[in-house]
């Protein structure tokens, strides 16, 4: 292999052509071609029903793609199952908050890290306090994202940033390559946006970040690139003070509202 | 934030762990106790022969619950495993295995086999194997769907069994299998005493039920709750999520199959009755019954239903409408069962008084909603 063809597909990670997605007929992804940098923290806007989420679940392959392509670190992962992408290093977060809600926050943080060390799990004759091994590690990363004091609650009581937050801690205990995170901030008031993008720029270290964001405080603060999507197409790329005056980007999505966010 | 203090939304460990062990132990005591008990009083206070039955039961919903309340897939077809594994058992040690071909979609192959009657032991074993296979086999078929339609792949393959059973000849069509030997465990002690019997549909059932809650309380079974919490998260984690619930399927058809095994020895037949839908509903309604997702619910689910069948038969189909008022009463009032409603109970401390309050007050239906929405 070429030295310098390998040097351009490392520094791109993630990357589609023409992805398109049709719901009986109806084209929520259109051809749809995004390059996301290694160590980067990509933001992915756009209006509501722009087909963000869709993006996200076609990159993880919870949906099959109509057409196009997906090369993680140059290999096409077009036709695998959604588990082999999480396995390949690319975890998920969801629009809607993702825990396990019967389980305790330390418990949520023991499954990935369970998923993580072991691979598969299938031994069910043995006792779960071989579980207990993985405590400390779980301990540590809640602490980090400071949950540590709630780690035997029920994941499913917790107040609503802080699931959010929960899940974030959950993405890291897979120590990913990349991060998708689907509005992590959506619905939050300000100090825990703060929080949580604060979060989010110090676990997005060593990895690379994709997430959807209508928070235009948290886009402009932490995000290298930005993607703008409108009905399914890219309308704009590039860094937020280039984005932010395309005036078909001001016409399109931020002329509708005060740009400082909210969730749309 | 006002239900982030400590309290209800707490995991407590050290409480699970002693309701386990002093239920378990309550369980076995009065098991092991009751011939002792009859044999003191002189006369019989409680049937074997109907404990036998609500063991075996318990057994089969245990092994149903594990499915339903541990990974949250409702199957409709359940009886088949029972039904199939009843009369597996219930040939090998009858007859043996006899043939001389082997018929598949009408082409014969020829295949000579004799084996003379199996020993219980052994009858049962190999029942039980062979109803994991075909557990293996449905889970196979329907582990891709969801919910009802889980739900309904698995019912209409319970129904070709049940046709299957009713037209085979092994099976014995409408008379089933009859006069089944109970025979000598390991050679040496003889089943047709119904004491030892009982101690050893008792031991089977231990087995079986203590393996039930190694499984839930595995590594294994962490997983299979979460997928059941949240598959679409556990499947993002790099879970093969089809693979755990195939795996919960088989487990949980081999210990139905193993129930039912058992079950055809004590009763020495094996019948259309375990293979009908209406034995699949059942189990449901022992489940539900007694509390899904409890590991002890199963077995008092089953104690009531078999109870109610036994000392109210003489009310005929009235049995049937009072366990439909049982059941809908259990529903609307008892939503978590006898066992998860009396497990709530002890983990507040509340006092009985207090108790029937909160039931009747519907007040946790509420408050399981306002959760919900959180
Ligand atoms: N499973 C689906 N079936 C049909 N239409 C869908 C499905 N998922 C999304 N859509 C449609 O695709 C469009 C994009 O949705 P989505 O990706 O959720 O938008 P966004 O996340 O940008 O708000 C919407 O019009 C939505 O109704
Ligand atoms: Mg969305």
């Amino acid at each position: 292999m070429r030295p310098a063809f390998q040097k351009l597909t490392e520094e791109i990670i993630l990357e589609t052509r023409g992805l398109t997605k049709e719901f009986k007929g109806f084209v929520a992804v259109d051809h749809v071609d995004l390059r996301v940098k290694r160590g980067t923290i990509h933001a992915l806007i756009g209006p509501n029903g722009a087909g963000k989420t869709t993006v996200f679940n076609l990159l993880t392959k919870f949906l099959p793609p109509s057409r196009g392509t997906i090369h993680f670190k140059g290999e096409d992962i077009t036709r695998d199952q959604p588990a082999d992408v999480a396995r390949r290093g690319v975890i998920r977060s969801f629009q809607i908050s993702a825990v396990f809600p019967n389980l305790s926050v330390l418990e949520n943080v023991r499954v990935a890290l369970q998923r993580k060390r072991a691979g598969s799990n299938f031994a069910f004759w043995q006792s779960e306090k071989k579980l207990d091994a993985m405590n400390d590690a779980a301990l540590a990363i809640l602490d980090r994202v400071g949950l540590r004091d709630f780690a035997q609650t029920h994941a499913g009581a917790l107040a609503y940033g802080r699931k959010r937050t929960l899940e974030i801690a959950t993405t890291l205990a897979m120590d990913p390559e990349m991060m998708l995170l689907d509005e992590p901030t959506a619905g939050m008031g300000h100090e825990d946006v703060d929080r949580v993008r604060d979060l989010i720029q110090e676990v997005a270290k060593g990895r690379t970040v994709l997430m959807v964001e209508h928070n235009m405080s948290v886009v402009s603060g932490i995000c290298d690139t930005i993607t703008v999507l409108q009905r399914g197409s890219v309308l704009a790329e590039g860094p937020y003070a280039e984005v932010s005056k395309n005036p078909q980007v001001i016409e399109a999505y931020m002329g509708s509202s005060d740009g400082a966010g909210g969730p749309a | 934030m006002a239900n982030e203090t400590p309290g209800l939304d707490q995991r407590d460990v050290a409480f699970d762990a002693k309701f386990f062990r002093y239920g378990f132990l309550a369980m076995m005591v009065f098991f092991i106790a009751v011939p002792f008990v009859n044999q003191a009083a002189g006369r019989d206070l409680i049937y074997l022969v109907f404990l036998m039955k609500v063991l075996c039961f318990g057994l089969f919903a245990c092994a149903f619950n594990l499915l339903l309340g541990y990974g949250g897939l409702l199957s409709f077809g359940h009886a088949m495993f029972l039904g199939m594994a009843g009369y597996f058992s219930a040939h090998l040690a009858k007859v043996g295995l006899q043939f001389d071909q082997v018929t598949l979609f009408k082409v014969s192959i020829p295949l000579s086999v004799h084996l003379p009657p199996f020993s219980t032991e052994l009858a049962i074993l190999v029942s039980t194997a062979a109803t994991g296979v075909l557990g293996l086999l449905v889970g196979l078929l329907a582990i891709r769907r969801q919910g009802i339609y889980f739900a309904m792949i698995t019912l209409a393959l319970a129904q070709m069994i049940f046709f299957y059973c009713l037209q085979a000849p092994f099976t014995g069509g409408e008379d089933g299998i009859q006069s089944v030997p109970r025979g000598k465990l390991l050679g040496m002690i003889d089943l047709t005493n119904n004491t030892a019997m009982y101690y050893f549909v008792l031991a089977v059932f231990t087995f079986g039920f203590l393996l039930i809650y190694r499984t839930v309380h595995s590594p294994f079974g962490q997983v299979l709750k979460a997928i059941k919490e949240n598959e679409p998260r556990a499947i993002s984690l790099g879970y093969q999520t089809e693979r755990y619930k195939l795996l919960a399927f088989v487990l949980s058809a081999t210990l139905a199959g193993l129930a039912g095994a058992t079950k055809a020895i004590v009763f020495q037949l094996a019948s259309l009755t375990d293979v009908h839908w209406s034995m699949s509903g059942e189990v449901v309604l022992m489940t539900l019954l007694g509390g899904m997702g409890t590991i002890f619910g199963p077995v008092a689910g089953s104690f009531v239903i078999m109870a109610m069948e036994n000392y109210l038969s003489n009310l005929g189909a009235w049995v049937t409408i009072t366990q439909g008022i049982v059941f809908v009463i259990c529903v609307l009032a008892f939503r978590r069962g006898i066992v998860g409603e009396l497990e709530a109970l002890l983990r507040r401390r509340l006092t009985f008084r207090q108790f029937l309050f909160e039931v009747f007050a519907f007040r946790h239906h509420k408050r399981a909603r306002d959760k919900k929405r959180g």
